[in-house]
């Protein structure tokens, strides 16, 4: 499924794929955003889109990753560690020798500490620029890519960044493909050793399932009594704003112009 | 002359009237004072018990039966509560907190809010050797008085640089402060921008493994710092116990904002000004994106039509030009002039816009109820009385069409005169 474009050395992309957690279950699964990122790739034109994971290599880990091979690859590249391990050292000195022009990785993982430090740990160690939250690559054109990032409230932002740079996805990111069962049956693991080094920190923390939250109680703080019931007492606050009467249609529609504009929501 | 008590027969008459306008004033003089107790007719003394007492700074009227304190009545204007809050100001920090909020819209979000109760849980721990917390704001800010979040020094960069995307300009700024202050702890919001992008790029810098998703922070003498934190992990469905690394950043509602004190917020400069670096990251500004695909529930603008409104051809028209997500009552959605989906409300969605404008809608509490969150609601109404205009920040009386049609020319002159001065 790799384009042949052999003549125009296309654009290399490598996605960080990691095994998810499913929310429910908790059983091992392709990882939501990990699965945008690579969805995101198979999106650009003339790309050579690699899968690379580094982490253990069990039955279940396995069958998740297989999750990814069945969106239309024939093989993966696994750097194997050990339980717990550190995966940065092993995957910048993977991404360092294969120097890809873009590299895509989800934003937090969904095992684990779950930090969502390693894209800024990358990008720090290969002195690569990073741009987090993206929702498309809208084009790369001589080495400079056109990014939309996700910003709050389903707004974008249009960034320009040179190649090469990391890239985190957002979950505005399209909505991954479904994976394929014989695709990813058939796929190979590229095994490689790469080096291990342990997480010593992680392991000395004390870890359990997370506890809900307390919910936050509503503390009136008034200093009598009086305010307090007041407080507890009280109906829809009223008499803050400011009302605007008699009024003609024009002056109304100006305050409320010069309020919008104040609350800088008009573009 | 004589001792004998001399009655003025007009004077008594006027102090048994409550409702003579010179009532309280002959009832000073009889009293010799004290206006509650007087000599009456028959020699016997006469009291007057409204008279009593006095009003307290909230508008309580005590009576204070010791004596101390009688007849000092009236003024009952009780001062604002700002003012009453006392002033705490920090001269010699023993240690700096820096907190990075994100604020939203120019504002302190009620996450920043809380990142500051945080540190000044962290600054105040010892009363003999107290920290300052300052707080370190991008761009303008709207805020009137920050020293009401708890902030003893503000440093405020507002220069072009900084303006925008520019997270390594930010990044620049923090690393200068981090120079100059040394802070002993950073705190930023784990929000998805701003904070959370802004404090893992910061951690890395330093060389420090920071704590993220932090919902809960305790003293713990065995810890190094102090202080242990718990920490969300793994997509939410952990919690890490830790000791607080210098670097933490907090979800919302990791501790209960400042409400109790005002604090001084004194300015701070940077020592130089920033370098001006060149950016790999180049911002080609905001795209707009159309208003009417935005989940109603994040929607940041929302016109929201209701009963009162006539002509629906004139409210879309609105919503485009003003470039706003639309929204509905549900008396308007039940009669079929809108989609479920755009139902606000209790059986609806609640919003969270910035900014809600309510056209022709009562404000049933079921409607009130999906606003809660809502920053500034404007109302549009025919009925000065309604519940709508109660919890408005801006209400306009006056028919829906005309003020929406009125906006619509508004909206569009001002774009036609820029485009003209472009
Ligand atoms: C179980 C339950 C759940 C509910 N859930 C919801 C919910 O989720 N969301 C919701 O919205 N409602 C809900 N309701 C309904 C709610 O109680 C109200 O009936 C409804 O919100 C009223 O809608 P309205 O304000 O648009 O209409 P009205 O109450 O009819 O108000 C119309 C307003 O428009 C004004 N007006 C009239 N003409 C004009 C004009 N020309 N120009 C300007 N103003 C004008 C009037 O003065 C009036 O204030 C629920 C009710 C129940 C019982």
């Amino acid at each position: 499924m790799q384009p042949e474009s052999a003549m125009t050395p296309g654009l290399e992309v490598t996605v960080l794929v990691s095994v998810g957690r499913h929310p429910l279950t908790g059983r091992a699964r392709r990882a939501d955003q990990d699965a945008r990122g690579v969805e995101l790739a198979r999106s650009l034109a003339d790309a050579q889109v690699r899968l690379l994971h580094a982490g253990m290599r069990d039955e279940s880990s396995e069958a998740a990753l297989r999750g990814y091979l069945g969106m239309g690859f024939t093989e993966l590249s696994l750097l194997e560690q050990s339980e717990g391990a550190d995966v940065l050292p092993a995957l910048a000195e993977a991404l360092d020798a294969a120097s890809p022009h873009l590299v895509i990785t989800g934003e937090r993982a969904e095992r684990g500490e779950g930090s969502g430090l390693l894209p800024y740990l990358l990008a720090e160690r290969l002195g690569w620029p990073l741009v987090s939250g993206l929702a498309a690559v809208e084009s790369v054109e001589d080495g400079v890519a056109t990014l939309l990032q996700a910003l709050p409230r389903g707004q974008r932002r249009r960034l320009k960044v040179r190649l090469p740079v990391i890239v985190t996805v957002d979950d505005a990111a399209p909505a991954p493909r479904q994976s394929a069962y014989g695709p990813a049956r058939r796929g190979a693991f590229e095994a490689t050793a790469g080096p291990v080094s342990a997480d010593d920190e992680w392991a000395s923390w004390h870890v359990q399932p997370a506890r809900p939250r307390p919910k936050r109680l509503k503390i009136v703080k008034a200093a009598s009594a009086r305010d307090r019931f007041k407080a507890a007492a009280a109906k829809a606050e009223g008499g803050s704003g400011q009302v605007l009467t008699d009024v003609t249609p024009t002056q109304g529609a100006e305050a409320i112009l010069t309020l919008l504009r104040e609350e800088d929501v008009l573009r | 002359m004589s001792d004998l008590p001399r009655r003025d027969p007009r004077q008594e008459w006027i102090a048994r009237n409550r409702l003579h306008p010179r009532h309280a004033e002959v009832l000073q003089e009889m009293g010799r004072g004290a206006a509650s107790e007087w000599w009456g007719p028959g020699g016997l003394v006469r009291r007057n018990p409204h008279a009593v007492g006095f009003v307290g700074p909230n508008g309580v009227k005590r009576i204070d039966r010791s004596g101390t304190q009688q007849g000092a009545c009236g003024g009952g204007t009780a001062t604002p509560i700002a003012e009453r809050k006392p002033l705490v100001e920090i001269d010699a920090p023993a240690f700096m907190i820096a907190v990075v909020p994100d604020m939203a819209g120019g504002r302190l979000s009620g996450h920043d809010r809380d990142l500051f109760g945080l540190a000044r849980q962290l600054a105040d721990a010892d009363p003999a050797a107290r920290g300052a917390v300052v707080a370190v704001i991008f761009g303008p800010h709207k805020e009137a008085d920050v020293g009401e979040a708890g902030i003893d020094r503000l440093l405020h960069l507002d220069s072009p640089e900084v303006a925008g995307y520019a997270p390594e300009a930010r990044l620049g700024a923090l690393i200068m402060a981090e120079e100059t202050w040394s802070p002993r702890h950073w705190l930023l919001p784990d929000s998805k921008l701003g904070g959370g992008e802004l404090g893992r790029r910061l951690a890395v810098r330093l060389g420090e493994r920071p704590a993220t998703g932090v919902w809960q922070v305790e003293a713990d003498a065995e810890a190094a710092t102090g202080w242990h934190c718990t920490a969300r992990g793994a997509a939410g469905s952990l919690d890490i116990r830790r000791p607080l690394p210098r670097i933490a950043l907090a979800l919302a509602e990791c501790a209960e904002p400042v409400s109790e004190t005002r604090h001084a917020a004194v300015e701070l400069a940077l020592p130089q000004p920033l370098p001006s670096t060149l950016s790999r990251i180049q911002d080609l500004g905001q795209v707009s994106v159309d208003p009417s695909g935005v989940a109603l529930s994040e929607a940041e603008f929302i016109l929201s039509a209701g009963n009162g409104v006539k002509d629906w051809q004139g409210f879309h028209h609105a919503a485009e030009v003003l470039g706003a997500t639309e929204g509905a009552s549900r008396v308007a959605v039940d009669d079929g002039f809108m989609a479920r989906d755009r139902q606000v409300g209790a059986t609806g969605t609640w919003v969270t816009a910035r900014v809600y404008v309510a056209v022709g809608i009562s404000g049933a509490i079921q409607h009130l109820q999906g606003i809660q969150t809502c920053d500034k609601v404007v109302a549009i109404n025919m009925d000065p009385g309604c519940d709508m205009i109660k919890r408005a920040d801006l209400a306009v009386i006056g028919d829906s069409t005309q003020i929406l049609e009125a906006l619509v020319t508004l909206v569009a002159q001002a774009r036609e005169e820029k485009r003209d001065a472009a």
